[in-house]
């Protein structure tokens, strides 16, 4: 079989002896089919016995092996040396919006404790336990299927756009995890857990780059989950929050004009009787009067916007 | 030095199952060398066991004759009825904590078929059935909040027993390199099985046996360390696991000619047969030149007839690892797939309370319990049924928990010796450190996998096995030689892996000798020079003694037999 030399481009980092992480290039010959935790492994046996990383199940369960390949979360033990070479070269470092504390090992505590916030486990009522299972449909048990084949091994919350930004956001595993109850046909907390969710930090915080949901490596997909829950939250009513008057805004000035009015979106969003709130939009609104940036003061309608209305019309009788 | 009333070494079903039992009525602490998340109960694919007759008219009594057959007659009876009786009320309890499973049309848990089964008495959760046990459990340690202390990514190096009484283990931090003695009144290894002696297996690499040999090294005895479970469905060359679901779910095995050759090794059961059988049957049609692809050195597993939103729906995890690990579409191509170490059937000797045992008599460790896959209760004697283990796992995790629960006001935290336990570990360290250099850790290990794979594998022989205890005794020595060359503290993989090379020499060699000394063909034990079951001679259980030199002695106890008395096993 055919032997190929290719450069691992691995970030080193040992907190013994370096200030900054740096990159180390290892040339190594593999043979085909190889994947990059193999490599990697190889690597530590035959280059340098020092490469820190996490590995465990080799099958693609435990969710220890997540690494960035080429700047992106991928799981190392599934994931082909070949399909990531670009003219010989491979990039492996750590995952993000986490703590390096070794080579590819970062600190997941901050992640494993995000979940603590979604309360992670099954409410089941103050009821005694029924002598046998509780009863779920088939249909039940598909809803909840994708959010808890979750494997924790934090790819979607390194590549989150928004946790690189704020670390206050609950991120996207813990969000799935939300959904994984949300939907779950035998918990009680279904309300609570909606109110909480809809809070700042939750899951309109979400600014929905579908990073997670391209990094997952499971079925887990936490976009999808997001939407599911947002969609809820606006089909039960949990509107008293900045996320669901965003979007409650977004569609009534496109429903009424067939654009987005930007004066009245982010002062519907805020609450309008909210004055703190609305106080602190005004040094980004005059930052864009003194850009030229800001809207038209009288809002417009587009040339078609009849249309716009019938569309919207039809969605109404449709979703009654 | 850190004191708990009780300490849990493993964060899988068992460990996690015990923890639960005493979190808020004792100081527990739960050490895994992983995270919780992370533990290999995750991996298991295809159901749990448990006679809820929710599809059929299955019963507790069957199961339990099921188990017993499928033992080979060498499980302990006792211990079996009380897995199978306790299976209804642990999936239920299960259920009741949210671990979500497959449902039947009329809303009730799904069961499926499984090798050695009589009924259909698997509850699943799709393919994941581990993983949906496992993450419940998980769940349930955030539930308790701070009152469960975990010792995420801690290495436990040895265990402390002194006058019979044992007294807590040490352990050391991987993220700092730093060893710690945590004292206990009770210490509880679920610490999982040996799997990864073997080059082709289904073992996560964490499995290196770490708990039986610090047991073992602390003058225990092990128990049936010869049987080994071969899993007949490991993806060919990586031995990854494809669940015995994709059969339970109507899979065939065929052979290059694309015959379902189970017709002629168990004609009633074909490709549900228990495991030790369906391994031989495909090592035979390699053997016999029938095995397909370039080198005829593999079988195949076909879904194809399934279809696609079948295969879809009930083995997801199936699809994915096929395709991405070998790229095979499994809807539309056979997958090439071989026998690979799956089970320990071995482990360390327990009572029905999951107490050690300290010798064939009777004698018990004090303040020593083990659960799961380390132990040796001896719930599968000669040979594991599929779904038989996650069961065993939370079962005999929960019966641990009381156990120790109700001991514990009899137990003092005996007085330990701090310095004299850390000088201890740290010389086993030292000395790894100390080796001249002139032999590789990489190439010792990896010859070792490859003799217990291909003489000590499905089929072994006099002949194959003396080599191999010629070729361990050879790369036991080798390995003095072998020096650690990583000096740093923080994640030292070389560190690790080298300890763990150290375990896997040391029980490895138990594997050889207890299956050269037992001339007979029982469960996964078959030897093609003595190829029936031997009741009169050997229907007893090995126990494998460490000696002060380094060596082991074989002894043996009876097999506990209540109702059913040894008969042919015909499928």
């Amino acid at each position: 079989m055919a032997v190929s030399k290719v450069t691992f481009r691995i970030q080193r980092f040992d907190p013994a002896v370096d200030r900054e992480p740096h990159d180390q290039d290892f040339e190594i010959e593999l043979p085909p089919g190889i994947t990059i935790l193999k490599a990697l492994n190889k690597i530590r046996a035959e280059k340098d016995p020092t490469l820190a990383l996490r590995y465990s199940c080799g099958s693609a369960i435990c969710g220890s092996c997540a690494v960035r390949v080429n700047g992106h979360a991928r799981l190392a033990c599934k994931t082909q040396v070949s399909d990531c070479t670009t003219n010989g070269v491979l990039r492996v470092g750590p995952i993000g919006n986490l703590e390096v504390l070794r080579d590819l090992v970062v600190d997941m505590e901050p992640f494993l404790a995000s979940l603590d916030r979604v309360k992670p486990y099954l409410v089941a009522g103050n009821g005694a336990a029924p002598e046998y299972e509780r009863k779920q449909s088939p249909d039940e048990f598909l809803k909840i299927d994708p959010s808890t084949t979750c494997i924790l091994c934090a790819a979607c919350y390194s590549d989150c756009n928004v946790l690189a930004v704020d670390d206050d956001f609950v991120g996207p595993a813990s969000l799935a995890k939300a959904h994984r109850f949300i939907f779950d046909s035998r918990d009680v907390d279904t309300a609570d857990r909606m109110r909480a969710i809809s809070e700042k930090t939750g899951v309109w915080d979400c600014t929905h780059c579908g990073e997670c949901s391209t990094r997952c490596p499971t079925e887990t997909k936490p976009l999808e989950r997001i939407e599911e829950i947002r969609t809820k939250a606006m089909t039960d009513g949990f509107h008293g929050n900045p996320g669901a008057r965003h979007a409650l805004g977004f569609r009534e000035t496109v429903g009424k004009r067939g654009l987005l009015d930007e004066n009245y979106l982010p002062a519907r969003s805020m609450g309008f009787l909210n004055l703190p709130g609305l106080l602190s939009l005004v040094p980004i609104g005059l930052r864009m009067v003194m850009r030229g940036k800001n809207p038209p003061l009288i809002p417009h309608s587009i040339d078609k916007v009849d249309e716009v209305k019938k569309t919207f019309a039809r969605f109404e009788e449709l979703r009654k | 030095m850190y004191s708990h009333d009780i300490v849990i070494v493993g964060s899988g079903l068992a460990g996690l199952r015990a923890a639960m039992e005493l979190v808020g009525q004792l100081d527990v602490a739960v050490v895994t060398k992983v995270y919780p998340s992370r533990s290999h109960s995750g991996a298991a694919q295809g159901g749990v066991a448990a006679a809820l007759g929710n599809v059929d008219d299955d019963s507790v009594e069957a199961h339990i004759y099921d188990t017993v057959k499928g033992s080979d007659f060498l499980g302990d009876q006792d211990a079996i009825e009380i897995l199978c009786s306790d299976a209804p009320r642990t999936i239920y309890e299960m259920e009741h904590l949210g671990c979500p499973f497959s449902r039947t049309d009329d809303h009730k848990i799904n069961q499926r078929a499984f090798g050695g089964h009589s009924y259909l008495r698997a509850c699943f959760s799709a393919d994941r059935t581990g993983h949906a046990l496992l993450h419940t459990l998980v769940e349930q340690t955030y539930k308790q909040g701070g009152r469960l202390r975990v010792y995420s990514e801690w290495h436990m190096n040895r265990l402390i027993i002194q006058d019979g009484v044992c007294r807590g283990v040490v352990v050391m931090d991987i993220k700092t390199g730093k060893l710690e003695v945590l004292r206990a009144k009770a210490v509880l290894f679920a610490s999982g099985g040996y799997g990864q002696a073997f080059k082709i297996t289904s073992n996560a690499a964490a499995n290196t046996g770490d708990g039986i040999v610090a047991a073992y090294r602390a003058g225990v005895p092990l128990q049936d360390m010869e049987f080994v479970q071969f899993h007949p469905t490991g993806l060919y060359e990586h031995g990854i696991l494809l669940t015995e679901g994709a059969r339970g779910e109507g899979g065939y095995l065929i052979n290059a000619d694309g015959d379902r050759f189970m017709s002629r090794y168990a004609p009633s059961k074909m490709e549900l047969g228990p495991r030790d059988i369906v391994s031989r049957s495909e090592q035979t049609e390699i053997n016999e030149g029938r095995g397909a692809g370039p080198n005829k050195d593999y079988v195949l597993l076909d879904l194809r007839h399934l279809g696609k939103q079948k295969i879809m729906e009930r083995l997801p995890q199936v699809y994915n690892l096929a395709k991405d690990f070998i790229g095979v579409d499994c809807t539309e191509d056979p997958v090439p797939i071989q026998p690979t170490a799956h089970y320990s059937m071995g482990g360390i000797p327990a009572d029905n309370d999951c107490q050690v045992y300290l010798d064939e008599n009777g004698e018990h460790v004090e303040g020593f319990f083990v659960a799961g896959e380390c132990s040796c209760t001896s719930v599968h004697g000669a040979n594991r049924l599929g779904t038989n283990s996650l069961l065993e796992a939370l079962v005999f995790g929960r019966r641990a928990g009381k156990k120790m629960l109700d001991a514990e006001p009899g137990l003092a935290r005996a007085a330990v010796d701090e310095e004299r336990e850390l000088a201890a570990a740290r010389d086993e360290i030292e000395v790894l450190y100390a080796g001249d250099g002139s032999e590789d850790l990489n190439a010792i290990r990896d010859e070792l996998k490859e003799t217990m794979t291909y003489q000590l594998g499905v089929y072994r022989c006099a002949e194959d096995m003396q080599q191999a205890q010629h070729t361990i005794k050879g790369l036991r020595e080798r390995f003095r030689k072998v020096q650690v060359k990583n000096r740093g503290k923080q994640f030292n993989l070389n560190l690790l892996e080298t300890l763990e090379l150290s375990n896997m020499l040391e029980y490895s060699e138990l594997i050889v000798d207890g299956g050269l000394a037992r001339e007979e063909s029982r469960g996964a034990h078959f030897r093609s020079d003595f190829s029936t079951r031997d009741d009169v001679n050997w229907l007893r259980h090995t126990l494998a003694f460490r000696t002060d030199d380094g060596g082991h002695e074989l002894r043996y106890k009876p097999v506990t037999i209540t109702r059913f008395q040894p008969e042919e096993r015909k499928y």
